[in-house]
């Protein structure tokens, strides 16, 4: 048991990242959770989306894309029509500033770790950072 | 022994007064024994589907001309074009021509007294037709309404005539509840809701003016969030909609309602509308399990409070998201007698029930005497979605949308999910 610890602790350790491991597992389990109460309804339980209506989440350039424009756009919501991977929505996507960094940090992680996403974990200073820049 | 029995009889009291209560309250959605077919479908017993076209995309309204032609309303081109002429030839029951025209998307189509009218987002065109129901000149219509408007949200503009050249077009809401910042949480509503000037409502216009716009018609009926099914009833003369009712009662007041009730209410409602009629959105919704307008979250309601003294009341009030998308009154003869002068409803199925299963995705029946509804409504046509109960919309392989009856009685059902026309037939026995 020991020795299992502590070779946990060289790996990660040796990851060397502020991000370790179990705080991405972490991040990703909390954001599930903010991930079922505040955009379920719309992109569903799958990332499917709903047929012209909300985007899919699932494989999706945008959400693997800049971190930035990513946080941006879930900070403002959206109701400019723009082309999403070709196609249009007619729905719009409410601002979602009102959740905390640590929320906004967290859904994005596990968007961009879930639905066939493979993308790094956006961190609560990202968030932040961008929120002061908005305006 | 004595024990035993006691046990099995309470055991089965139990499951009766559970099962009782998941109908009433819960789930008032009648699957009536209906038998599969052979293309994917479980229809009552003597009726039968073909697949009349496939691979259409998103098939939206649909019409069928005298000679039993279809023309149907795409919301994505397909080819570059708009709207589909489809003709079976060899009478096998299967267009074998497929003509394309119209460069632009949209839903409504429909046919009255010799032109074929189609609707984009914001314009309804019409185009002569020559004495076999063929369209004389694809490229060059007459643009009837213009300036509609279109804010992504409601945007579709279905529409039906009456006998006198009036044409009646919805313009749906371009909001879910009239908050300040659509569908965003601690958003206050607006009041008196701006929306209701120029959407939310039907406007009529007349049928052979060109270049009508806001200012030429009327609005004929206001209060209406989207309403996608709209038909004249002859039997009466009157305008009759299908509406989808608003979404998200616990994502926007979780305090208010569960993820349960949020999923059931509120009703989808079948209106008939006389001019001036208003049906309460966005400041009520109907509640089809207390039988009540409830004032709307937004405007100060609890769930319970009752509300808009002023509105009209549905004729039927459906559980709620199943998103009516088509309407039909049934005038044919091929049916059996018992549908004659009801309606048939195309519920496109939902996505705001989630995260409870999704429900919908097959067409209704409710039977009609004298322009009022005779008897419970049933699910006719079900199993578009492809079988087992599911979770997402996306995972759906046939949506209804468009509903249109043929001239020998047939009922063709169009779906914009898998881009097939079904043609239900009935052989008497
Ligand atoms: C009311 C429905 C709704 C809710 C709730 C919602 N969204 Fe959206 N979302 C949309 C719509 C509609 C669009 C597309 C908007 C457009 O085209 O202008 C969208 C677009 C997006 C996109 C861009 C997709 C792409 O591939 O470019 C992302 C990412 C996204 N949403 C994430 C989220 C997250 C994360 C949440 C929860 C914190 C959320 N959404 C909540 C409706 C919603």
């Amino acid at each position: 048991m020991k020795k299992i610890t502590s070779c946990l602790w060289l790996i990660l350790l040796y990851n060397g990242n502020a991000y370790t491991q179990t705080s991405l597992a972490a991040s990703i389990a909390n954001g599930k959770k903010v991930y079922q109460k505040n955009c379920l309804t719309c992109h569903q339980a799958n990332g499917g989306g709903v047929p012209k209506m909300n985007p899919p989440l699932i494989h999706a350039s945008f959400v693997m894309g800049n971190k930035k424009k990513l946080i941006q756009w879930v900070l403002l919501g959206s109701t400019e029509k723009v082309p999403i991977d070709g196609k249009y929505y007619s729905n719009n996507m409410p601002a979602q500033a009102t959740l905390k960094d640590k929320e906004i940090a967290d859904v994005l992680t596990y968007i961009r770790n879930n639905f066939k996403n493979k993308a790094s974990a956006i961190t609560p200073e990202e968030v932040k950072s961008t929120r002061v820049v908005k305006k | 022994m004595k024990t035993k029995f006691l046990f099995a009889v309470l055991f089965l009291f139990l499951i009766a007064a559970n099962n009782s209560f998941a109908k009433s309250a819960s789930d008032s959605i009648q699957h009536k024994k209906l038998k599969p077919d052979d293309v994917g479908l479980k229809l009552p017993e003597g009726f039968h589907a073909v697949k009349f076209a496939e691979g259409l995309g998103e098939a939206r309204h649909i019409t069928v001309t005298k000679h039993g032609d279809v023309y149907v309303k795409l919301s994505s081109l397909k080819n570059g074009k708009g709207i589909y002429y489809l003709h079976d030839s060899n009478g096998d029951g299967k267009a074998d021509v497929k003509t394309g025209f119209g460069n632009y998307t949209g839903t409504g189509i429909g046919i009255k007294d010799g032109y074929l009218y189609a609707s984009s987002d914001t314009k309804v065109y019409r185009y002569k037709l020559d004495a076999n129901g063929k369209v004389i000149n694809p490229d060059k219509p007459e643009l009837i309404i213009t300036g509609l408007l279109n804010r992504h949200e409601h945007e579709s503009k279905p529409f039906t005539f009456d006998n006198n050249g009036n044409i009646y077009v919805t313009i749906g809401a371009y909001s879910n509840s009239c908050q300040v910042k659509d569908r965003t949480k601690g958003s206050p509503a607006m009041k008196p809701c701006p929306v209701l000037d120029s959407a939310g409502g039907i406007w009529e216009f007349k049928t052979d003016k060109e270049n009508q716009t806001y200012g030429d018609g009327v609005r004929y009926a206001t209060g209406l969030r989207n309403e996608m099914g709209i038909a004249w009833n002859n039997d009466v003369n009157a305008l009759y909609v299908t509406q989808h009712g608003r979404d998200q009662l616990h994502d926007l007041f979780p305090d208010l309602y569960t993820d349960e009730q949020s999923a059931e209410l509120p009703a989808e409602c079948l209106y008939r509308l006389n001019k001036g009629d208003d049906a309460g959105w966005p400041y009520i919704y109907y509640d089809q399990i207390q039988h009540k307008k409830i004032l709307a979250p937004e405007y100060g309601g609890d769930g319970k409070k009752e509300g808009g003294e002023n509105a009209i009341d549905p004729l039927v009030a459906f559980p709620g998201h199943l998103a009516p998308n088509g309407l039909l009154f049934y005038e044919g003869n091929m049916f059996p007698e018992k549908f004659k002068h009801g309606a048939f409803i195309a519920f496109h199925g939902s996505w705001n029930r989630a995260p409870e299963p999704q429900k919908g995705y097959f067409v209704a029946f409710v039977p009609f005497k004298d322009g009022k509804p005779s008897g419970d409504w049933e699910v006719f046509a079900d199993d578009f979605a492809g079988g087992a109960q599911f979770m997402s919309p996306n995972e759906a392989k046939h949506r209804p949308c468009g509903l249109a009856q043929g001239p020998d009685g047939s009922l063709y059902v169009s779906d914009d999910q898998g881009g097939t026309i079904y043609k239900i037939t009935y052989t008497r026995k």
